[in-house]
Protein backbone atom coordinates (compact mmCIF):
# COMPACT_ATOMS: atom_id res chain seq x y z
CA UNK A 1 0.00 0.00 0.00
CA UNK A 2 1.23 3.25 -0.65
CA UNK A 3 0.61 6.12 1.54
CA UNK A 4 -0.31 9.71 0.92
CA UNK A 5 2.76 11.41 1.78
CA UNK A 6 4.49 8.91 -1.36
CA UNK A 7 1.58 9.56 -3.74
CA UNK A 8 2.12 13.33 -3.32
CA UNK A 9 5.85 13.22 -3.39
CA UNK A 10 5.43 10.77 -6.91
CA UNK A 11 3.19 13.89 -8.47
CA UNK A 12 5.14 16.51 -7.56
CA UNK A 13 8.21 15.27 -9.33
CA UNK A 14 5.76 14.91 -12.20
CA UNK A 15 5.06 18.40 -12.06
CA UNK A 16 8.43 19.84 -11.45
CA UNK A 17 9.31 18.38 -14.84
CA UNK A 18 6.53 19.60 -16.29
CA UNK A 19 6.89 23.45 -14.84
CA UNK A 20 10.75 23.29 -15.92
CA UNK A 21 10.39 22.34 -18.67
CA UNK A 22 7.90 24.62 -19.94
CA UNK A 23 9.77 27.51 -18.28
CA UNK A 24 12.39 26.19 -20.30
CA UNK A 25 10.56 26.40 -24.09
CA UNK A 26 8.80 29.50 -22.89
CA UNK A 27 12.07 31.32 -23.56
CA UNK A 28 11.68 31.18 -26.92
CA UNK A 29 9.26 33.32 -26.87
CA UNK A 30 9.96 36.37 -29.37
CA UNK A 31 13.50 34.37 -29.81
CA UNK A 32 12.49 31.54 -32.60
CA UNK A 33 14.37 31.13 -35.89
CA UNK A 34 10.67 32.16 -37.54
CA UNK A 35 7.53 33.51 -36.37
CA UNK A 36 5.63 30.41 -36.73
CA UNK A 37 8.18 28.33 -34.94
CA UNK A 38 7.88 30.88 -32.53
CA UNK A 39 4.64 30.54 -32.44
CA UNK A 40 5.01 26.65 -32.09
CA UNK A 41 7.58 26.76 -29.42
CA UNK A 42 5.30 28.67 -26.76
CA UNK A 43 2.45 26.63 -27.36
CA UNK A 44 4.23 23.02 -26.49
CA UNK A 45 5.75 25.87 -23.58
CA UNK A 46 2.23 25.98 -22.57
CA UNK A 47 1.47 22.09 -22.93
CA UNK A 48 3.52 21.45 -20.41
CA UNK A 49 2.73 24.85 -17.71
CA UNK A 50 -0.72 23.53 -18.09
CA UNK A 51 0.15 19.92 -17.21
CA UNK A 52 2.25 21.53 -14.16
CA UNK A 53 -0.79 23.14 -13.18
CA UNK A 54 -2.77 19.88 -12.89
CA UNK A 55 -0.17 17.76 -11.21
CA UNK A 56 0.82 20.56 -8.99
CA UNK A 57 -3.08 21.30 -8.27
CA UNK A 58 -3.31 17.20 -7.82
CA UNK A 59 -0.74 17.83 -5.26
CA UNK A 60 -2.22 20.22 -3.41
CA UNK A 61 -5.56 17.99 -2.98
CA UNK A 62 -3.39 14.83 -1.62
CA UNK A 63 -1.83 17.84 0.72
CA UNK A 64 -4.86 19.06 1.82
CA UNK A 65 -3.10 21.77 3.84
CA UNK A 66 -4.29 24.74 2.23
CA UNK A 67 -1.57 24.97 -0.33
CA UNK A 68 -2.19 25.87 -4.08
CA UNK A 69 -0.81 24.82 -7.36
CA UNK A 70 1.06 28.35 -6.97
CA UNK A 71 2.93 27.09 -3.82
CA UNK A 72 4.50 24.46 -5.21
CA UNK A 73 5.82 26.56 -8.32
CA UNK A 74 6.99 29.76 -6.45
CA UNK A 75 7.50 28.80 -2.58
CA UNK A 76 10.14 26.43 -2.71
CA UNK A 77 14.34 26.37 -2.95
CA UNK A 78 16.15 24.78 -5.61
CA UNK A 79 16.66 21.79 -3.37
CA UNK A 80 12.98 21.20 -3.06
CA UNK A 81 12.60 20.77 -6.76
CA UNK A 82 13.04 17.50 -7.89
CA UNK A 83 12.74 17.41 -11.50
CA UNK A 84 15.08 15.41 -13.60
CA UNK A 85 17.96 17.60 -14.32
CA UNK A 86 17.72 17.02 -18.16
CA UNK A 87 14.66 19.50 -18.50
CA UNK A 88 16.66 22.20 -16.44
CA UNK A 89 19.29 23.07 -18.80
CA UNK A 90 19.43 26.60 -20.14
CA UNK A 91 17.52 26.43 -23.60
CA UNK A 92 20.84 26.75 -25.55
CA UNK A 93 20.35 26.97 -29.19
CA UNK A 94 17.53 26.03 -31.30
CA UNK A 95 19.25 22.94 -32.15
CA UNK A 96 20.18 21.98 -28.12
CA UNK A 97 16.31 23.13 -27.19
CA UNK A 98 15.11 20.54 -30.69
CA UNK A 99 17.24 17.55 -29.37
CA UNK A 100 16.39 17.96 -25.76
CA UNK A 101 12.76 17.95 -26.65
CA UNK A 102 13.10 15.18 -29.14
CA UNK A 103 15.07 12.69 -26.22
CA UNK A 104 12.17 13.89 -23.83
CA UNK A 105 9.12 13.71 -26.11
CA UNK A 106 9.90 9.57 -26.60
CA UNK A 107 10.53 9.06 -23.19
CA UNK A 108 7.67 11.05 -22.21
CA UNK A 109 5.26 9.38 -25.34
CA UNK A 110 5.59 5.67 -23.25
CA UNK A 111 5.73 7.33 -20.16
CA UNK A 112 2.58 8.70 -20.45
CA UNK A 113 1.21 5.53 -22.68
CA UNK A 114 1.68 3.93 -19.13
CA UNK A 115 0.37 6.06 -16.77
CA UNK A 116 -3.16 6.35 -18.89
CA UNK A 117 -3.42 2.86 -17.36
CA UNK A 118 -2.65 3.95 -13.64
CA UNK A 119 -5.15 2.61 -10.86
CA UNK A 120 -4.80 6.45 -9.63
CA UNK A 121 -7.72 8.00 -11.99
CA UNK A 122 -6.79 11.54 -11.54
CA UNK A 123 -2.74 10.73 -12.66
CA UNK A 124 -4.34 8.18 -15.36
CA UNK A 125 -6.68 11.29 -16.49
CA UNK A 126 -4.00 13.78 -16.95
CA UNK A 127 -2.19 11.01 -18.22
CA UNK A 128 -4.80 10.66 -21.24
CA UNK A 129 -4.67 14.76 -21.98
CA UNK A 130 -0.67 14.96 -21.98
CA UNK A 131 -0.51 11.31 -24.32
CA UNK A 132 -2.20 13.15 -26.99
CA UNK A 133 0.17 16.19 -26.79
CA UNK A 134 3.12 14.37 -26.63
CA UNK A 135 1.98 12.69 -29.91
CA UNK A 136 2.03 15.67 -31.11
CA UNK A 137 5.21 16.94 -29.50
CA UNK A 138 6.68 13.70 -30.95
CA UNK A 139 5.89 14.37 -34.48
CA UNK A 140 7.33 18.16 -34.43
CA UNK A 141 10.48 17.28 -32.84
CA UNK A 142 11.53 13.93 -34.61
CA UNK A 143 10.84 15.73 -37.74
CA UNK A 144 13.53 18.91 -36.78
CA UNK A 145 15.62 15.70 -35.76
CA UNK A 146 15.60 14.92 -39.22
CA UNK A 147 15.70 18.41 -41.03
CA UNK A 148 18.75 19.49 -38.90
CA UNK A 149 20.56 16.81 -39.00
CA UNK A 150 20.00 16.08 -42.76
CA UNK A 151 20.11 20.31 -43.38
CA UNK A 152 23.25 21.78 -43.80
CA UNK A 153 27.23 20.93 -42.01
CA UNK A 154 26.32 23.90 -39.70
CA UNK A 155 23.22 22.53 -38.85
CA UNK A 156 24.14 19.00 -38.59
CA UNK A 157 27.05 19.85 -36.68
CA UNK A 158 25.15 21.99 -34.15
CA UNK A 159 22.57 19.16 -33.55
CA UNK A 160 25.13 16.47 -33.42
CA UNK A 161 26.99 18.84 -30.64
CA UNK A 162 23.72 19.09 -28.66
CA UNK A 163 23.13 15.56 -28.71
CA UNK A 164 26.63 14.80 -27.31
CA UNK A 165 25.74 17.45 -24.36
CA UNK A 166 22.34 16.23 -23.39
CA UNK A 167 23.16 12.36 -23.44
CA UNK A 168 24.78 11.74 -20.29
CA UNK A 169 21.41 13.11 -18.84
CA UNK A 170 18.86 10.92 -20.38
CA UNK A 171 20.41 8.40 -17.96
CA UNK A 172 18.09 9.86 -15.49
CA UNK A 173 14.77 9.24 -17.03
CA UNK A 174 15.33 5.23 -16.32
CA UNK A 175 16.24 5.65 -13.31
CA UNK A 176 13.83 3.83 -10.32
CA UNK A 177 14.33 4.88 -6.33
CA UNK A 178 12.53 3.17 -4.10
CA UNK A 179 9.66 5.45 -4.28
CA UNK A 180 9.38 4.63 -8.37
CA UNK A 181 9.47 1.08 -6.88
CA UNK A 182 7.00 1.57 -4.74
CA UNK A 183 4.43 3.52 -7.10
CA UNK A 184 4.84 0.72 -10.19
CA UNK A 185 4.26 -2.44 -7.39
CA UNK A 186 1.38 -0.56 -6.91
CA UNK A 187 -0.06 0.57 -10.34
CA UNK A 188 0.26 3.71 -9.85
CA UNK A 189 3.71 4.85 -11.25
CA UNK A 190 5.60 3.73 -14.28
CA UNK A 191 8.13 0.94 -14.27
CA UNK A 192 10.39 3.57 -16.31
CA UNK A 193 13.55 1.31 -16.78
CA UNK A 194 11.20 -0.79 -18.70
CA UNK A 195 11.26 1.94 -21.20
CA UNK A 196 14.59 2.06 -21.94
CA UNK A 197 15.10 -0.12 -24.34
CA UNK A 198 12.66 0.40 -26.96
CA UNK A 199 13.58 4.20 -26.12
CA UNK A 200 16.90 3.38 -27.14
CA UNK A 201 16.17 1.61 -30.25
CA UNK A 202 13.11 4.72 -31.55
CA UNK A 203 16.43 6.84 -30.63
CA UNK A 204 19.04 5.07 -32.39
CA UNK A 205 16.34 4.84 -35.45
CA UNK A 206 15.71 8.94 -35.89
CA UNK A 207 19.77 9.60 -34.97
CA UNK A 208 20.97 7.20 -38.14
CA UNK A 209 17.73 8.46 -40.39
CA UNK A 210 19.26 11.94 -39.50
CA UNK A 211 22.55 11.07 -40.21
CA UNK A 212 23.44 11.62 -36.34
CA UNK A 213 25.70 9.61 -34.17
CA UNK A 214 24.44 7.87 -31.43
CA UNK A 215 27.19 9.12 -28.44
CA UNK A 216 29.01 6.41 -26.09
CA UNK A 217 27.79 6.23 -22.53
CA UNK A 218 30.43 7.19 -21.24
CA UNK A 219 29.57 10.11 -18.74
CA UNK A 220 26.26 10.36 -16.88
CA UNK A 221 24.90 13.07 -14.47
CA UNK A 222 21.96 12.65 -12.14
CA UNK A 223 20.77 13.82 -8.71
CA UNK A 224 17.27 15.86 -9.75
CA UNK A 225 14.67 13.43 -7.55
CA UNK A 226 17.13 13.92 -4.80
CA UNK A 227 17.10 17.55 -5.13
CA UNK A 228 20.63 18.07 -6.56
CA UNK A 229 20.53 20.09 -9.35
CA UNK A 230 22.95 22.15 -12.01
CA UNK A 231 23.55 25.87 -11.05
CA UNK A 232 21.20 26.79 -13.63
CA UNK A 233 18.72 26.21 -12.08
CA UNK A 234 18.19 28.79 -8.77
CA UNK A 235 18.88 30.83 -11.78
CA UNK A 236 15.59 29.61 -13.38
CA UNK A 237 13.92 30.19 -9.63
CA UNK A 238 14.86 33.76 -9.16
CA UNK A 239 13.45 34.75 -12.30
CA UNK A 240 10.51 32.63 -12.19
CA UNK A 241 9.35 33.08 -8.44
CA UNK A 242 10.90 37.00 -8.12
CA UNK A 243 7.19 38.31 -7.64
CA UNK A 244 6.07 36.30 -5.30
CA UNK A 245 9.07 36.48 -3.66
CA UNK A 246 9.29 40.12 -3.64
CA UNK A 247 5.84 40.80 -2.70
CA UNK A 248 4.70 37.93 -0.63
CA UNK A 249 1.20 36.68 0.20
CA UNK A 250 -1.02 38.75 -2.24
CA UNK A 251 -3.49 38.08 -4.77
CA UNK A 252 -2.86 38.58 -8.14
CA UNK B 1 -5.37 74.26 -58.76
CA UNK B 2 -4.18 71.19 -59.91
CA UNK B 3 -7.21 69.57 -61.90
CA UNK B 4 -7.37 65.69 -60.83
CA UNK B 5 -7.98 63.70 -64.35
CA UNK B 6 -9.13 60.46 -63.06
CA UNK B 7 -8.67 57.02 -65.42
CA UNK B 8 -12.08 55.26 -66.12
CA UNK B 9 -10.59 52.22 -64.05
CA UNK B 10 -10.14 54.31 -61.07
CA UNK B 11 -13.98 56.01 -62.06
CA UNK B 12 -14.97 52.75 -61.52
CA UNK B 13 -12.92 51.88 -58.98
CA UNK B 14 -14.15 54.76 -56.61
CA UNK B 15 -17.95 53.63 -57.31
CA UNK B 16 -17.57 50.36 -55.82
CA UNK B 17 -15.89 52.01 -53.03
CA UNK B 18 -18.29 54.34 -52.71
CA UNK B 19 -20.91 51.12 -52.73
CA UNK B 20 -19.02 49.65 -49.78
CA UNK B 21 -18.18 47.05 -51.98
CA UNK B 22 -15.13 45.23 -50.87
CA UNK B 23 -11.89 45.17 -53.10
CA UNK B 24 -10.59 41.80 -53.54
CA UNK B 25 -6.71 40.64 -54.16
CA UNK B 26 -7.27 40.02 -58.32
CA UNK B 27 -9.29 43.35 -58.65
CA UNK B 28 -7.47 46.40 -60.70
CA UNK B 29 -6.63 49.04 -57.66
CA UNK B 30 -4.63 52.40 -58.06
CA UNK B 31 -1.02 51.86 -57.32
CA UNK B 32 -1.33 54.50 -54.23
CA UNK B 33 -4.33 52.36 -52.66
CA UNK B 34 -1.96 48.97 -53.10
CA UNK B 35 1.22 51.17 -51.75
CA UNK B 36 -0.66 52.35 -48.79
CA UNK B 37 -2.53 49.17 -47.69
CA UNK B 38 1.07 47.58 -47.55
CA UNK B 39 2.43 50.14 -45.25
CA UNK B 40 -0.63 50.45 -43.24
CA UNK B 41 -0.82 46.85 -42.85
CA UNK B 42 2.43 45.91 -42.73
CA UNK B 43 3.24 48.20 -39.79
CA UNK B 44 0.05 46.66 -38.30
CA UNK B 45 1.90 43.18 -39.21
CA UNK B 46 5.06 44.36 -37.30
CA UNK B 47 3.43 46.12 -34.72
CA UNK B 48 1.81 42.98 -33.27
CA UNK B 49 5.30 41.16 -33.54
CA UNK B 50 7.22 43.20 -32.16
CA UNK B 51 4.89 43.89 -29.41
CA UNK B 52 5.29 40.74 -28.42
CA UNK B 53 8.79 41.23 -26.90
CA UNK B 54 7.51 43.35 -23.39
CA UNK B 55 5.01 41.37 -22.90
CA UNK B 56 7.23 38.26 -23.88
CA UNK B 57 9.76 40.03 -20.82
CA UNK B 58 7.31 39.41 -18.39
CA UNK B 59 6.97 35.53 -19.27
CA UNK B 60 9.35 34.12 -16.82
CA UNK B 61 8.34 36.21 -14.14
CA UNK B 62 4.60 35.63 -14.41
CA UNK B 63 3.39 35.61 -10.91
CA UNK B 64 1.10 32.46 -10.98
CA UNK B 65 0.49 29.97 -13.23
CA UNK B 66 -2.69 30.80 -14.53
CA UNK B 67 -1.29 34.03 -15.45
CA UNK B 68 1.71 32.67 -17.15
CA UNK B 69 -0.69 30.20 -19.30
CA UNK B 70 -2.83 33.40 -19.86
CA UNK B 71 0.03 35.44 -20.91
CA UNK B 72 1.72 32.61 -23.22
CA UNK B 73 -1.70 32.02 -24.95
CA UNK B 74 -2.23 36.19 -25.37
CA UNK B 75 1.80 36.48 -26.64
CA UNK B 76 0.72 33.36 -29.31
CA UNK B 77 -2.10 35.05 -30.84
CA UNK B 78 -0.25 38.40 -30.84
CA UNK B 79 2.17 36.58 -32.84
CA UNK B 80 -0.82 34.71 -34.93
CA UNK B 81 -2.31 38.25 -35.46
CA UNK B 82 1.04 38.89 -37.26
CA UNK B 83 1.05 36.18 -39.41
CA UNK B 84 -2.37 36.80 -41.03
CA UNK B 85 -1.34 40.31 -41.54
CA UNK B 86 1.65 39.66 -43.17
CA UNK B 87 -0.08 36.98 -45.27
CA UNK B 88 -3.18 39.51 -46.29
CA UNK B 89 -0.48 41.74 -46.98
CA UNK B 90 1.57 39.28 -49.15
CA UNK B 91 -2.08 39.48 -51.47
CA UNK B 92 -0.67 42.73 -52.19
CA UNK B 93 1.75 41.23 -54.12
CA UNK B 94 5.00 41.92 -51.84
CA UNK B 95 6.88 38.93 -49.77
CA UNK B 96 7.01 38.65 -46.38
CA UNK B 97 10.65 39.10 -46.35
CA UNK B 98 10.53 42.25 -47.99
CA UNK B 99 8.57 43.83 -45.27
CA UNK B 100 10.63 42.46 -42.47
CA UNK B 101 13.51 44.42 -44.23
CA UNK B 102 11.82 47.11 -44.94
CA UNK B 103 11.26 46.83 -40.65
CA UNK B 104 15.07 46.46 -40.25
CA UNK B 105 16.21 48.76 -42.26
CA UNK B 106 13.66 51.48 -40.90
CA UNK B 107 11.77 52.10 -43.44
CA UNK B 108 8.53 50.35 -42.23
CA UNK B 109 7.50 51.47 -38.64
CA UNK B 110 5.40 49.67 -35.72
CA UNK B 111 3.21 51.38 -33.17
CA UNK B 112 5.73 53.45 -31.00
CA UNK B 113 3.88 52.48 -27.77
CA UNK B 114 5.79 49.36 -28.20
CA UNK B 115 9.08 51.45 -27.36
CA UNK B 116 8.38 51.73 -23.96
CA UNK B 117 9.73 49.46 -21.29
CA UNK B 118 7.30 46.88 -19.28
CA UNK B 119 8.74 47.71 -16.00
CA UNK B 120 6.55 45.99 -13.84
CA UNK B 121 4.02 43.64 -13.80
CA UNK B 122 1.20 45.94 -13.28
CA UNK B 123 2.31 46.84 -16.79
CA UNK B 124 1.00 43.90 -18.31
CA UNK B 125 -1.85 44.71 -17.08
CA UNK B 126 -2.19 48.27 -18.23
CA UNK B 127 -0.54 47.22 -21.83
CA UNK B 128 -3.69 44.75 -22.03
CA UNK B 129 -6.25 47.28 -20.81
CA UNK B 130 -5.39 50.38 -22.84
CA UNK B 131 -2.99 49.23 -25.63
CA UNK B 132 -5.21 46.41 -26.72
CA UNK B 133 -7.87 48.48 -25.71
CA UNK B 134 -6.97 51.34 -28.01
CA UNK B 135 -6.04 48.57 -30.97
CA UNK B 136 -8.95 47.42 -30.62
CA UNK B 137 -10.94 50.41 -30.72
CA UNK B 138 -8.91 51.25 -34.00
CA UNK B 139 -9.51 47.78 -35.62
CA UNK B 140 -13.66 47.48 -34.82
CA UNK B 141 -13.57 50.16 -37.42
CA UNK B 142 -11.22 48.21 -39.56
CA UNK B 143 -13.44 45.25 -40.01
CA UNK B 144 -15.10 47.85 -42.57
CA UNK B 145 -12.20 48.48 -44.52
CA UNK B 146 -12.66 48.80 -48.21
CA UNK B 147 -9.54 45.51 -48.53
CA UNK B 148 -11.40 42.36 -48.23
CA UNK B 149 -8.45 40.46 -47.08
CA UNK B 150 -7.51 42.95 -44.37
CA UNK B 151 -11.45 43.47 -43.17
CA UNK B 152 -11.66 39.74 -42.40
CA UNK B 153 -8.75 39.69 -40.67
CA UNK B 154 -9.76 42.66 -38.22
CA UNK B 155 -12.69 40.30 -37.31
CA UNK B 156 -11.26 37.35 -36.23
CA UNK B 157 -8.33 39.82 -34.59
CA UNK B 158 -10.73 41.51 -32.86
CA UNK B 159 -12.09 38.68 -31.21
CA UNK B 160 -8.64 37.82 -29.55
CA UNK B 161 -8.02 41.39 -28.28
CA UNK B 162 -11.12 41.82 -26.82
CA UNK B 163 -10.13 39.03 -24.45
CA UNK B 164 -6.64 40.45 -24.31
CA UNK B 165 -8.24 43.48 -23.43
CA UNK B 166 -10.53 42.09 -20.11
CA UNK B 167 -7.20 39.85 -18.99
CA UNK B 168 -5.29 43.32 -18.99
CA UNK B 169 -8.06 45.00 -17.11
CA UNK B 170 -8.74 41.86 -14.37
CA UNK B 171 -4.73 42.23 -14.00
CA UNK B 172 -5.55 46.12 -13.23
CA UNK B 173 -8.48 44.90 -11.11
CA UNK B 174 -7.35 42.37 -8.55
CA UNK B 175 -3.82 44.56 -7.84
CA UNK B 176 -6.28 47.51 -7.57
CA UNK B 177 -7.64 45.32 -5.07
CA UNK B 178 -4.67 43.95 -3.14
CA UNK B 179 -2.31 45.71 -1.19
CA UNK B 180 -1.27 49.25 -1.25
CA UNK B 181 1.92 48.41 -3.22
CA UNK B 182 0.25 47.03 -5.32
CA UNK B 183 -2.48 49.66 -6.07
CA UNK B 184 1.04 51.85 -6.34
CA UNK B 185 1.71 49.67 -9.16
CA UNK B 186 -1.48 49.55 -10.97
CA UNK B 187 -1.43 54.01 -10.33
CA UNK B 188 1.84 53.88 -11.64
CA UNK B 189 1.38 51.66 -14.59
CA UNK B 190 -1.61 53.63 -15.81
CA UNK B 191 0.63 57.14 -15.30
CA UNK B 192 2.92 55.79 -17.95
CA UNK B 193 1.03 53.73 -20.46
CA UNK B 194 -2.40 56.64 -20.64
CA UNK B 195 -0.48 59.27 -22.79
CA UNK B 196 1.46 57.04 -25.24
CA UNK B 197 -1.69 55.19 -25.43
CA UNK B 198 -3.79 58.28 -26.69
CA UNK B 199 -1.06 58.81 -29.26
CA UNK B 200 -1.30 55.80 -30.34
CA UNK B 201 -4.28 56.82 -32.69
CA UNK B 202 -2.01 59.04 -34.54
CA UNK B 203 -2.16 62.54 -35.05
CA UNK B 204 -4.77 65.06 -34.97
CA UNK B 205 -7.02 64.81 -38.38
CA UNK B 206 -5.53 68.39 -39.71
CA UNK B 207 -1.97 67.11 -38.89
CA UNK B 208 -2.65 63.43 -40.37
CA UNK B 209 -0.53 62.73 -43.76
CA UNK B 210 -2.15 60.14 -44.93
CA UNK B 211 -5.60 60.84 -43.48
CA UNK B 212 -7.64 62.61 -46.47
CA UNK B 213 -7.16 59.67 -49.32
CA UNK B 214 -7.46 57.06 -46.61
CA UNK B 215 -10.87 57.92 -45.46
CA UNK B 216 -12.18 58.69 -49.28
CA UNK B 217 -10.64 54.77 -50.35
CA UNK B 218 -12.25 53.70 -47.33
CA UNK B 219 -9.38 52.43 -45.81
CA UNK B 220 -9.84 54.20 -43.03
CA UNK B 221 -13.30 54.68 -41.85
CA UNK B 222 -13.09 57.09 -39.26
CA UNK B 223 -10.50 59.87 -37.81
CA UNK B 224 -8.18 59.85 -35.59
CA UNK B 225 -9.31 61.66 -33.33
CA UNK B 226 -13.19 60.08 -33.34
CA UNK B 227 -11.54 57.31 -32.69
CA UNK B 228 -9.04 58.71 -29.41
CA UNK B 229 -12.23 60.25 -28.56
CA UNK B 230 -14.18 57.14 -28.27
CA UNK B 231 -11.38 55.47 -26.28
CA UNK B 232 -10.87 58.05 -23.90
CA UNK B 233 -14.78 58.24 -23.05
CA UNK B 234 -14.74 54.48 -22.87
CA UNK B 235 -11.36 54.07 -20.89
CA UNK B 236 -12.10 56.92 -17.94
CA UNK B 237 -15.06 55.01 -16.77
CA UNK B 238 -13.07 51.53 -16.65
CA UNK B 239 -10.65 53.63 -14.53
CA UNK B 240 -12.84 54.62 -12.14
CA UNK B 241 -14.89 51.50 -11.45
CA UNK B 242 -11.26 50.43 -10.34
CA UNK B 243 -10.47 53.42 -8.56
CA UNK B 244 -7.47 54.50 -10.54
CA UNK B 245 -6.77 58.12 -11.64
CA UNK B 246 -6.35 59.03 -15.37
CA UNK B 247 -3.54 61.09 -14.84
CA UNK B 248 -4.69 64.41 -16.54
CA UNK B 249 -5.99 67.32 -14.10
CA UNK B 250 -7.57 68.68 -17.09
CA UNK B 251 -9.87 65.48 -17.40
CA UNK B 252 -13.42 67.23 -17.57
CA UNK B 253 -17.02 65.71 -19.01
CA UNK B 254 -18.39 68.31 -21.21
CA UNK B 255 -21.83 67.88 -21.24
CA UNK B 256 -22.40 70.19 -24.86
CA UNK B 257 -20.13 67.45 -26.22
CA UNK B 258 -21.36 64.81 -24.62
CA UNK B 259 -17.69 63.21 -24.31
CA UNK B 260 -14.85 64.03 -22.00
CA UNK B 261 -12.32 66.99 -22.68
CA UNK B 262 -8.28 66.10 -21.82
CA UNK B 263 -5.42 68.03 -22.33
CA UNK B 264 -3.14 68.59 -24.40
CA UNK B 265 -1.36 65.49 -25.65
CA UNK B 266 2.66 66.49 -25.62
CA UNK B 267 3.45 66.12 -29.28
CA UNK B 268 7.02 66.37 -29.43
CA UNK B 269 6.96 63.22 -27.29
CA UNK B 270 5.46 61.50 -29.86
CA UNK B 271 8.07 62.93 -32.68
CA UNK B 272 10.29 62.10 -30.71
CA UNK B 273 9.50 57.79 -29.80
CA UNK B 274 8.36 57.67 -33.87
CA UNK B 275 11.85 59.00 -34.91
CA UNK B 276 13.65 56.43 -32.83
CA UNK B 277 14.46 58.22 -29.31
CA UNK B 278 11.60 56.48 -27.31
CA UNK B 279 13.14 54.50 -24.30
CA UNK B 280 13.61 51.21 -26.31
CA UNK B 281 13.98 51.70 -29.80
CA UNK B 282 17.11 50.57 -30.21
CA UNK B 283 16.33 47.50 -28.26
CA UNK B 284 13.25 46.18 -29.89
CA UNK B 285 14.72 46.77 -33.47
CA UNK B 286 18.46 45.19 -32.33
CA UNK B 287 16.52 42.47 -31.05
CA UNK B 288 14.57 41.50 -34.27
CA UNK B 289 17.58 41.95 -36.30
CA UNK B 290 19.45 39.67 -34.21
CA UNK B 291 17.19 37.08 -33.47
CA UNK B 292 16.43 36.77 -37.83
CA UNK B 293 20.53 36.63 -37.82
CA UNK B 294 20.74 33.99 -35.36
CA UNK B 295 17.53 31.93 -36.95
CA UNK B 296 19.36 31.99 -40.06
CA UNK B 297 20.78 28.44 -40.04
CA UNK B 298 17.71 27.18 -39.00
CA UNK B 299 16.16 28.74 -42.05
CA UNK B 300 19.08 27.47 -44.46
CA UNK B 301 18.99 23.88 -42.92
CA UNK B 302 14.95 23.72 -43.66
CA UNK B 303 16.02 24.55 -47.15
CA UNK B 304 18.93 22.34 -47.50
CA UNK B 305 16.64 20.07 -45.93
CA UNK B 306 13.84 20.09 -48.04
CA UNK B 307 15.82 20.51 -51.63
CA UNK B 308 17.81 17.10 -50.86
CA UNK B 309 14.40 15.39 -50.25
CA UNK B 310 13.21 16.39 -53.76
CA UNK B 311 16.06 15.43 -55.69
CA UNK B 312 15.95 12.46 -54.04
CA UNK B 313 12.60 11.85 -54.99
CA UNK B 314 13.54 12.90 -58.18
CA UNK B 315 16.00 10.76 -58.69
CA UNK B 316 13.70 7.36 -57.39
CA UNK B 317 11.32 8.44 -59.72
Amino acid sequence: MIDKQQLKEFVLRLGDDSLVLGHRLSQWSSNGPFLEEDLALTNVALDYVGRARMFYGYTAEIAADGSTEDSYAYNRDCRDFTNLLIHELPRGDFAFTMARQYLVDEFNLAYMERLKLSRDKTLAAIAEKAYKEDLYHLRRSTSWILRLGDGTTESHDRLQNAIDDLWGYTTELFEMDELDQEMSKANVGVDVASLQPEWIRQVTATLSKATLTVPADDWVVTGGRKGIHTEALGHMLSDMQFLQRAYPGQQW
Amino acid sequence: MSVEVKSEQEVVFQKRIDAEEKIEPKDWMPEKYRQTLIRQMSQHAHSEVIGMQPEGNWLTRAPTLHRKCILLAKVQDEGGHGLYLYSAAETLGISRDELVKALHDGVAKYASIFNYPALTWADIGAIGWLVDGAAIVNQISLQRTSYGPYARSMVRICKEESFHQRQGYQIMMTLTQGSHEQKAMAQDALDRFWWPSLMMFGPHDAESAHSAQSMKWKIKRQSNDELRQKFIDQSVKQADVIGLKIPDPALKWNTDRGHYDIGEIDWSEFARVIKGDGPCNRQRLQHHNRIHAEGAWVRDAVAAYEAKHKQRSTKAA
